[in-house]
């Protein structure tokens, strides 16, 4: 450019220092800018879940064999998913810590539905790094809050799910849940 | 590049002045890792590594090659392809456990090649471009490992993978978005399996494209030396081949000894047998645990268990394992201490020895269960991991006396075999 300007600089100029070749400089790069982001959106999105991931699946579950006490594993999402009866006394053991206590403030009403209190339906998901807790299988170690214990990094939920003790941030996700009759729900 | 003194490359036969006139590429080689590259001549074993880290990266490019045509990037029959492989194809146990083991030793190799780095001064002015490239090298490699140990779909592949992505989910707001898109669903599945492979092909020919910048940056100021004097004149170099091809070559025959030894004899002691059960997202193994090399790591991404100033400790421990490899990058700016090589700072040399120590005690942890004693150890040796390069470090430049350094490269050469012809007056002086 300083070239065209030394050998013809009065006739390519527009102005005072201002010339056409500056606009159609500026005016081509910035077009290929965007082209160049336009065509980056596509290569970006396509690692986003493809439709048949996305395809929401609602799942549903029969309640009926899990006795009190009882936890059974299922998938949701193709995540693990924790439906458990608590024992009267796991209730109670819930009910009686002050959620203002809690790193992640619940009560164990508010995770699950009216009048259905001992229906506790959790993600197996550990809000840490994503492990799937023990607790749900038979014999499985329940860490020392008798809930769920994660045993890659040590977090302790106690009988509501909710974090107790080590890294993970927040309680087990309770996800959208209905029940379609007594001893049947639908997940999703 | 490099010195004055370099010796030229003069084709004598006709063809290689034809070949030199149109594509100078024997030119190149020579002048890079032949005679034409003038090399300090006091350099010891603990700078094969370099040579020996190429080696090993062509080790895993070719047994890796080998292992992607009998491999299918699918997750139905991921795990079953890498059982054929060890199984029905011919030598493809030798190639599978030649790539998993090859693995271990290039991060052998690498990281003595780093902490030869830091024992010797090798990241301090005017080398400061090898050391950020080098490190650059080192996260490809982390990223490509970690890709590479997802592809068996075994147990530890699959809650590796989701331990890791997990990592970016912690952070605020964009952090699950991100995880999301990193695996293409809200678990690992096929879509994160193909992309893995995707991405594990491609990532060590970036790798050697980086290796070659490393090596152009190495060589506008030419190689460190023990000594961290500066070369003066042609009497302090010797020309890379043959003297440092054939110290290599004897490097590479020791490396290729052990690392057979460990691939014919303990092909599975650095591996998990947790990652030959099939992938199931329902069970989590009772202790998962990444590979050795990122043990260190580990350990200080665990060691945060409480939330600090409404920052959660997932956060915390995200961030601090992040800044551990990260802060490496300002370490050129940190240690300010004009004299290169440990040999002539006494008290940097004993703190350089306590970080090994507490980055091997870390990397103990790392492998250890998530439970105490184990964490308030990762707490502490994290904590000091860090007091090392942001506090320790500046602070011994500015107090530490340096030994008196040798006027050159040639003077510290020859007071050493004065010394040994004075103990052992019987060998000859020459």
């Amino acid at each position: 450019m300083a070239s065209v300007e030394h050998s013809d600089g009065q006739s390519l100029s527009g102005g005072e220092g201002v010339r056409r070749r500056d606009f159609i400089n500026i005016a081509a790069v910035s077009f290929a800018g965007v082209g160049a982001v336009v065509v980056a959106l596509p290569l970006i999105d396509q690692m986003n879940p493809s439709a048949d991931v996305l395809a929401l699946a609602s799942t549903e579950v029969d309640l009926s064999a899990i006795q009190p006490g009882q936890a059974i594993k299922t998938t949701f999402r193709s995540q693990p998913l924790f439906v458990r009866q608590l024992t009267p006394a796991e209730i109670a053991e819930a009910d009686k810590v002050d959620p203002s206590t809690l790193r992640d403030p619940q009560t164990l009403e508010e995770r699950t539905v009216d009048g259905k209190k001992q229906w506790l339906i959790t993600m197996g998901v550990c809000t840490h790094l994503g492990c799937v807790p023990l607790g749900a299988g038979e014999g499985e170690n329940r860490g020392e809050f008798g809930g769920y214990f994660c045993p890659c990094h040590g977090s302790s939920y106690d009988t509501a799910a909710r974090i107790r003790k080590g890294p993970a941030p927040k309680n087990l996700e309770v996800p959208k849940f209905s029940f379609t009759s007594d001893t049947a729900i639908l997940v999703g | 590049m490099s010195f004055p003194w370099a010796e030229h490359y003069t084709p004598k036969h006709p063809l290689m002045q034809w070949v030199d006139e149109k594509l100078p590429l024997p030119r190149l080689v020579y002048n890079a890792i032949g005679a034409g590259y003038p090399v300090p001549r006091n350099l010891n074993y603990f700078w094969n590594f370099g040579v020996l880290a190429g080696v090993a990266l062509v080790i895993q490019i070719v047994t890796g090659v080998i292992m992607a045509m009998h491999y299918g990037a699918n997750d139905l029959v991921a795990f079953s392809t890498v059982e054929q492989t060890m199984r029905d194809v011919n030598a493809g146990w030798l190639m599978r456990y030649a790539h998993a083991n090859g693995a271990s030793f290039f991060f052998i190799v690498v990281y003595l090649h780093i902490f030869r780095g830091l024992y010797f001064g090798s990241y301090k002015a005017p080398r400061e471009m090898v050391w950020l490239l080098g490190l650059v090298i080192f996260l490809l490699m982390m990223a490509t490992a970690f890709m590479g140990y997802v592809l068996p779909w075994g147990q530890m592949s699959y809650w590796g993978a989701k331990v890791i992505t997990g990592l970016f989910g912690a952070i605020p707001v964009v952090g699950e978005p991100i995880q999301t898109w990193l695996l293409g669903g809200f678990a690992p599945g096929n879509a994160s399996l193909n992309r893995f492979f995707s991405l594990h092909f491609l990532l060590p020919f970036v790798i050697a494209g980086v290796i070659i910048l490393h090596i152009w940056a190495l060589h506008i100021p030419g190689s460190s030396n023990p000594t961290g004097v500066e070369v003066q004149g042609p009497q302090d170099t010797v020309p890379f081949h043959p003297y440092y091809t054939a110290k290599d070559g004897f490097g590479v025959g020791v490396f290729l000894i052990l690392f057979t030894a460990v691939l014919f004899f303990a092909p599975n002691y650095l591996g998990h047998p947790d990652n030959y059960i099939e992938a199931n997202p329902l069970s989590t193994p009772a202790h998962i645990v990444p590979e050795w090399y990122f043990w260190p790591f580990y350990a200080i991404l665990r060691a945060f268990t409480v939330d600090f100033f409404f920052v959660p400790a997932k956060l915390l421990g995200v961030l601090a394992m992040f800044a551990s490899i990260l802060l490496l990058f300002f370490l050129p700016w940190l240690d300010t201490s004009p004299v290169r090589s440990g040999h002539y700072r006494p008290m940097f040399r004993k703190f350089f020895w306590i970080l090994i120590i507490d980055v091997l005690v870390l990397g103990y942890c790392g492998g250890a269960p998530a439970e105490e004693p184990y964490v308030m150890i990762s707490q502490l040796f994290a904590g000091y991991y860090f007091a090392h390069f942001l506090i320790i470090l500046p602070l011994i430049a500015r107090f530490e006396k340096p030994l008196p350094l040798p006027g050159s490269i040639t003077e510290s050469v020859l007071a050493k075999y004065a010394k040994a012809d004075g103990e052992t007056a019987a060998v000859p002086a020459e």
